[in-house]
């Protein structure tokens, strides 16, 4: 299986590099703009200061004199830590990230993988984290490093089930888990016969979509959802013993899995790396012009920047929200109205 | 009375940060890139404390009054020539050391209300870290010459009992 890109034939080992290489991109560059657009200017913005502005032009370059600072930080451990899980669990989160943007399509070709269960296995994933959180906090030997785990694990478990649930409606309504096959649809679908902008999802999994982005802002943990690091009560939850580098890998697991999801958001629901291909009377996902492979990616990037926006706000915006008042959100009222979702989507889908 | 539409507190709350946001964008900060901009800052705050030394008698009473002991006199007792031609020579108390541990002190100003000869004022000068922590012991010399950054005392009020 030769795919030209360009004209060039690349040899499938050559693909598979490109592939790695461009993941590692797709994960580290979101997340390094993240941090620098978003938590250390917006949040800045949002409190009328500046933010950082000494190291490079506006401060550009601060987060690579952050990440200098913590890899020079001494790798700390407590004695009766669990060493080996101590040091796992770090990887672990990061891991989850990496092995979520593997199955996000850029491009008609620019995939990483292309699997046909590919939102089951989104979901699935994404989930790894939680492990990593739980032995995080567990292996610590830190009482408010186990609470932080705890709450994570409930919070994770509570959220995952409304996220999977949201995304039910998408794949009804797209007839497929394949997320290459969603865009397309979402990209070929018309609006009452105007094919103007395609049918991203999102105008009619509206309730799907915002249950999907509450979601992902407990999934990442972000205020106000912060329980589990709720600094004034856990000191900073698991991360509390970890240093450096492996907090390092904390931080940066935290802001790529926001860009991943913001990412996995727009596939879903906002027509993902596509332009409407009634534009260039495409009709296929084969008969998409090569230049997609490049302006895809773009396309996703700013879409994804959209979504870690409202994200952001969102975050910088509200208080964090008391452990049972986020447990009862959950299962009261998220749950029941996904479950609602998904019953109208199939009557609907069916009916009409 | 016609009551406005409620705008929820959820969408009225992101609506704050966003508008906070879109006003420093346009306006600017309201914080001070310090190195490079400097704030004045109230006339009357508490920077460092001046010494008057012509007004000072040694009498000790910020020195024990100081919560941290960050006040260190000493003086001694000697003969000023007298006042008034053909009267005694007076004795007073000439002043040789006066050290006020800026590592030590709390900035209660206790000292300058305490002082019955107004020879400590506050000064709204503030840079004056240093690299070793020794070097913040100001001397009397030092704090001499802090009183050339202390404002005017403001006017009294209007209808206030002037001082004797």
């Amino acid at each position: 299986m030769n795919v030209s890109v360009l004209a060039i034939e690349i040899p499938y080992w050559g693909q598979s590099l490109l592939r790695v290489l461009g993941g590692i991109v797709a994960v580290l560059l979101p997340a390094g703009t993240i941090v620098y657009v978003f938590l250390f200017k917006m949040m800045s913005f949002m409190q009328s200061r500046l933010g950082p502005m000494e190291a490079g032009p506006y401060g550009s370059l601060q987060l690579v004199a952050e990440v200098g600072k913590w890899m020079q930080k001494e790798d700390l451990v407590p004695e009766k830590a669990d060493h080996v899980i101590f040091k796992m669990a770090p990887v672990i989160v990061l891991t989850s990230t990496f092995l979520l943007v593997a199955v996000v399509p850029f491009g008609p070709d620019a995939w990483f993988t292309n699997f046909q269960a590919g939102a089951f296995y989104a979901m699935a994933v994404g989930s790894v984290s939680v492990i990593g959180i739980i032995i995080a906090g567990y292996a610590s030997a830190n009482k408010y490093s186990y609470l932080g785990g705890l709450r994570a694990a409930g919070q994770l478990i509570a959220y995952e089930l409304p996220m999977v649930l949201a995304i039910v409606g998408v794949v009804i309504q797209a007839g497929s888990m394949n997320l290459q096959e969603i865009v397309v649809v979402q990209n070929t679908g018309e609006i009452f016969g105007w094919n103007g902008v395609g049918f991203p999802f999102v105008i009619t999994q509206f309730v799907g979509f915002g249950i999907f982005m509450i979601s992902v802002q407990a999934e990442l943990t972000q205020a106000p959802f912060d329980m589990p690091i709720a600094e004034s009560e856990l000191v900073a939850g698991y991360m509390t013993e970890y240093s450096g580098f492996r907090f390092l890998i904390f931080f940066i697991g935290e802001f790529a899995t926001a860009g991943v999801f913001a990412l996995i958001a727009s596939v879903l629901f906002l027509g993902g790396w596509g332009v409407p291909f009634a534009w260039f009377d495409w009709t296929t996902i084969d008969s998409v012009d090569d230049w997609m492979n490049v302006a895809g990616p773009l396309i996703m990037f700013s879409k994804m920047m959209l979504l870690v926006f409202v994200i952001m706000w969102v975050r910088f915006s509200y208080p964090r929200f008391r452990e049972d008042q986020l447990q009862r959100f959950a299962w009261k009222v998220l749950i029941p109205l996904s479950l609602a979702n998904i019953a109208v989507t199939a009557i609907l889908k069916v009916a009409v | 009375m016609v009551s406005k539409p409620k705008v929820p507190g959820l969408v009225k709350g992101l609506g704050v940060t966003f508008g906070t946001m879109m006003r420093t964008f346009k306006n600017g900060a309201n914080t001070v890139q310090y190195p490079h901009e400097k704030e004045s800052p109230p006339i009357r705050s508490r920077g460092v404390i001046a010494l008057h030394e012509g007004n000072c008698t040694a009498c000790m009473l910020c020195a024990r009054s100081c919560p941290d002991w960050c006040i260190y006199i000493e003086g001694h007792k000697q003969l000023a020539p007298p006042r008034r031609a053909g009267g005694k020579p007076r004795q007073v108390n000439h002043l040789d050391r006066f050290d006020i541990d800026y590592a030590l002190c709390m900035y209660c100003g206790i000292c300058v209300e305490v002082c019955p000869f107004d020879a400590l004022f506050w000064s709204p000068e503030y840079e004056y870290s240093e690299p070793r922590i020794a070097d913040l012991l100001h001397d009397k010399a030092k704090l001499g010459e802090w009183m050339e950054t202390v404002p005017e005392a403001p006017e009294l009020e209007a209808g206030a009992e002037k001082k004797k």
